[in-house]
């Protein structure tokens, strides 16, 4: 996928059209855009799940539908317990701890998630898929709160 | 660029067709300004044989201005009109001057960018920036055989075509918009803005073969950046790009002498002494790169006689915090990457003040390897940034076809309720990029509708800098929620962003108003590119005759090569019309009113839009033929 990518970019790339019209400059930036947007999304494995399930005619519907499974949401309040003490005790290992943790609760649903979108189960993938960014916005957190730690 | 490139596989364009090309390096301290000759990039020197321009203009009473050397010579003597380090201030306010009170400028707080007060009038950070672009063009024009003055509409070889300029990685929106300005003030094309670390990588790269992960690790007199990139089959791709622009080589001289103050216990001194023992304090800190003590000596216009020694540890002692600051953003480009340091193959090392051996040893430290310093750190971005300007000038033969993919240093966001900022565009996407976002009103009958855009990485907004405001115009009147406004967030290849709006449910365009927080108007532009001219005596009208008669050629060239290469693509009445679009086009550039020229340009564009589109899809098509999904 990376060498297609590069492959496709060299074709399309602003810097491929600087001696180009202005409309062949600006279709060029648009294409670029798009093989970047492609590339971005395939290379996610949460876009690409997400990105998967709505060619098959799901919907996360992440805005509308919030209802998750009660001991999901429990696991999640005491992560996010455990972020908050880690990051006001400036306690580095245990932000690692946690994140090395909800790694692999993020790896473990997303087999889940391949099985489902396999299975062609959109209901299902629906709420993995849910998980996946909840689970994804924590990392970013821990993330966040590491980096702040740096500093 | 290779869907009009004529020549065959592995040749070059002949020398006479070959377009004349530079990439300048704008450095806080110094700059240069290099080109690629018989396929080698080149620093060119001035008269004197001097390589470095010293970042330095100095304005006189008589209007006059002196640049570089000339202007350096008279720093401590007229500190007030002479501006060092003017970078610092591209597209930054007044509060974000470091330690003003220890800057000699009288600062004007202008709308939008800080100016300061000469005896030639009031500059901005843009018109000095332009004053050092303007030397290194002429420089660059006598090195290439260009005569200034030629009469317009040859065949453009014995024009320049246009310029590469170099800007840290980290510049946000407004810092980069003021270094084009800068550019076209000084009468340049910029071809592409690039980042010092990527133009840096870029020089490295393609002379030593590299493949793999290697960090930029570039600071410089004022600024610092860190990039990691993956060099791969002639692809540089930035994975991670970090820094602060507001970090330097300055920063380290400020903090010796401050140091040095307190020692000598000095009164508060005057500007001429403060720069004076700025200066001083820059030779030590030099000096102590290669012994492990020197002498920091002054004699104030007090009399009064400045004799401190330093000894390396002292100077260490007191700088390390300045280090630990380049440490910060590097772990964090790291880590943005989803790397760690043991996978990195090299540490490219640029700029003067990586010279610093405490610097070279916490850098060394951190990856676990000694860095790399076989390439000059002065000149190696100049020379990364000629190579491109080669490359985007079209002159590269096909062994010579490399891509950059570079990213944005910094999350775009929009302002939300209670002051926070909504990540529209996180850092490091790879451009170009563009994102979109709906919006919907909340009265009945609303038609406008304001957004700010900020640029930075932290939560609220007053943490965050400013870009623009935007107001959404002409909204169709609708019940509350009805409207769907459709936002689109575009930054280009230079990393400049613009947007666009539409409303969904009926297509109405809303217009977009931006007024830039930092940055000039493009009535300022206009005002400057009057004073300039002026001041060059040259002539508005026949410049932009000239750039239009350029940019036309250019239009009929490529269309002709693209007819020649894709025509298929067209049925007879398309054929017509382009070229009957472009006959009037050439028509009217054997006149001299510019703006007919401009429209005739305008015309052959929107006539040749569908023709490129169908060009660009054929492509794309060939690089994806005979795959599917799964071989992607």
């Amino acid at each position: 996928m990376e060498n297609r990518y590069r492959d496709m970019q060299r074709e399309v790339h602003p810097d491929r059209f600087s001696t180009g019209t202005a409309s062949e400059q600006r279709q060029s930036m648009e294409m670029a855009t798009r093989v970047n947007e492609a590339y971005r999304t395939l290379r996610s494995p949460l876009l690409r799940a997400r990105y998967m399930l709505e060619l098959d005619g799901g919907d996360v519907a992440a805005e509308t539908n919030t209802a998750m499974p009660r001991e999901f949401l429990m696991q999640q309040m005491g992560w996010r317990e455990v972020l908050e003490e880690a990051a006001e005790a400036r306690n580095a290992q245990r932000l690692d701890a946690l994140d090395a943790q909800v790694g692999a609760e993020l790896d473990a649903t997303f087999a889940d998630v391949e099985v489902a979108l396999d299975a062609r189960d959109g209901a299902t993938s629906a709420s993995l898929v849910r998980k996946l960014m909840f689970l994804d916005k924590l990392r970013e957190e821990i993330g966040a709160a590491q980096e702040r730690l740096e500093n | 660029m290779a869907l009009l490139q004529i020549s065959e596989p592995g040749e070059s364009p002949a020398p006479h067709q070959r377009r004349l090309a530079i990439g300048i390096d704008l450095g806080t301290t110094n700059s240069l300004v290099a080109t690629v000759r018989n396929s080698i990039a080149v620093v060119l020197n001035d008269a004197d044989g001097h390589p470095l321009l010293p970042s330095i203009v100095r304005y006189l009473a008589d209007g006059s201005v002196q640049v570089g050397f000339a202007a350096e010579a008279q720093q401590a003597r007229d500190a007030k009109n002479t501006i060092v380090s003017a970078k610092r201030f591209m597209g930054r306010g007044l509060k974000d001057v470091p330690y003003p009170e220890n800057s000699p400028y009288d600062f004007v707080d202008a709308p939008g960018m800080v100016q300061i007060r000469t005896v030639a009038g009031v500059k901005s950070p843009v018109e000095v920036s332009a004053e050092i672009l303007r030397t290194l063009r002429v420089r660059a024009e006598a090195a290439l055989g260009i005569s200034h003055g030629a009469a317009s509409g040859e065949d453009g070889a014995g024009e320049l075509y246009g310029a590469v300029i170099t800007v840290p990685a980290y510049f946000d929106d407004a810092q980069r918009q003021a270094t084009k300005d800068a550019a076209k003030l000084a009468g340049l094309n910029v071809m592409r803005l690039l980042n010092e670390p990527t133009a840096a990588a870029i020089a490295y790269g393609l002379d030593n073969a590299a493949e793999g992960i290697y960090a930029v690790f570039d600071l410089g007199g004022g600024t610092f950046d860190v990039s990691i990139l993956k060099l791969s089959r002639g692809v540089f791709e930035v994975m991670a790009t970090g820094g602060d622009s507001a970090l330097g080589g300055d920063d380290f001289d400020h903090r010796l002498f401050c140091w040095v103050l307190e020692r000598a216990k000095l009164a508060p001194l005057s500007d001429e002494d403060t720069r004076l023992m700025l200066s001083r304090a820059r030779q030590v800190k030099e000096d102590l790169t290669n012994h492990v003590e020197a002498r920091f000596n002054a004699r104030l216009s007090t009399k009064e006689v400045v004799d401190v020694v330093v000894n390396q540890q002292d100077f260490w002692d007191m700088s390390q915090t300045l280090v630990a600051k380049t440490l910060a953003p590097t772990r964090r480009a790291l880590r943005d990457a989803g790397l760690a340091a043991a996978d990195v193959k090299g540490v490219v090392m640029v700029g003067g003040a990586t010279r610093m051996p405490h610097v070279q040893r916490a850098v060394g430290e951190l990856f676990g390897q000694v860095p790399l310093n076989n390439l000059d750190p002065d000149k190696v971005v100049a020379l990364g940034a000629a190579m491109q300007a080669n490359a985007l000038a079209g002159n590269r033969s096909s062994e010579e076809d490399w891509l950059l993919l570079d990213v944005v240093p910094l999350s775009l966001g929009i302002e939300t309720m209670g002051g926070l900022v909504e990540k529209v565009i996180p850092r490091n996407s790879t451009l170009p990029v563009s994102r979109a976002q709906e919006f919907t009103t909340f009265k009945d009958g609303q038609t406008a509708m304001a957004i700010h855009v900020v640029q930075g990485e932290r939560e609220l907004v007053s943490d965050c800098r400013s870009l623009a405001r935007f107001e959404l115009r002409g909204i169709p009147p609708m019940a509350a929620g009805a409207a769907r406004i459709r936002v689109t967030y575009q930054v280009d290849a230079d990393g400049l962003m613009s947007v666009a709006a539409r409303e969904a449910t009926t297509g109405v365009e809303a217009s977009v108003a931006v007024k830039p927080s930092y940055g000039l108007s493009d009535g300022e532009i206009t005002r400057m590119l009057r004073d300039s001219f002026e001041h060059a005596r040259d002539d508005v009208h026949l410049r932009a005759l000239r750039e239009q008669q350029v940019e036309g050629s250019r239009m009929v060239e490529s269309v002709r090569a693209a007819l020649a290469q894709d025509g298929d693509l067209l049925d007879a009445e398309e054929r017509a019309a382009i070229d009957a679009a472009i006959s009037a086009l050439e028509k009217s550039m054997a006149g001299t009113d510019h703006r007919g020229i401009k429209v005739a340009i305008e015309r052959a564009n929107r006539a040749t839009d569908a023709f490129a589109a169908r060009r660009m899809d054929r492509s794309v098509k060939s690089v994806l033929a005979g795959r599917n999904i799964a071989t992607i």
